[in-house]
């Protein structure tokens, strides 16, 4: 049941990271794109969580943990570049 | 048991990951499409964090839970100020 549970999961995170990638092509603004590209951050660390689960292991979480804090960063950057047109003054 | 526990807790996280990702393609508006991936995916990534939890046995994944629950507040913020273009005169 597990099996059947975790490939479920893994095809709607697939279905998720599918519909992100449209608004990632489509998006009108720029602040789309960027939140786009977040939320397939968010999905990618969904992606390693249920590999953990899938694979019977627990060491992939600080491969979440990294994708989490770089995903963060980068999305601050790149919000503060479009507002500001600089990251560091 | 714990079996059951966790794949009720993979699907209900993914399914709140889907939730938000249809909200972040199908709302008309860029304020409205903040609240799909900045709510349900929270609750989302909260629900696989929980599962790995409890399939691991141990506590360390909770660590990136809490770093999203801090963090996802602050980008959708960093969104919307970024969205609300040119920025006003009396800020810094």
């Amino acid at each position: 049941m597990l099996t059947i549970a975790t490939w479920a999961a893994i095809m709607m995170v697939g279905g998720a990271i599918a519909l992100t990638l449209w608004r990632l092509w489509q998006g009108p603004g720029i602040a789309d794109r960027i939140l786009a590209l977040d939320t397939l951050t968010i999905n990618a660390i969904a992606l390693v969580l249920l590999a953990d689960v899938a694979l019977d292991t627990s060491v992939y979480f600080e491969a979440a943990l990294l994708m989490a804090m770089m995903g963060f960063v980068g999305t601050v950057a790149l919000a503060v570049f479009v507002r500001r047109g600089t990251i560091i003054e | 048991m714990s079996e059951i526990i966790i794949s009720l807790l993979l699907l209900l996280g993914s399914a709140f990951l889907l939730i938000g990702a249809i909200g972040l393609a199908r709302l008309p508006d860029l304020f409205m499409r903040l609240h799909g991936p900045t709510k349900a995916t929270t609750l989302g990534i909260g629900a696989l964090v929980v599962a790995s939890v409890v399939h691991g046995r141990t506590l360390a994944p909770l660590v990136v839970m809490l770093f999203l629950f801090i963090t996802a507040p602050v980008v959708a913020h960093m969104v919307a100020l970024c969205a609300q273009r040119p920025p006003r005169e009396d800020e810094e």
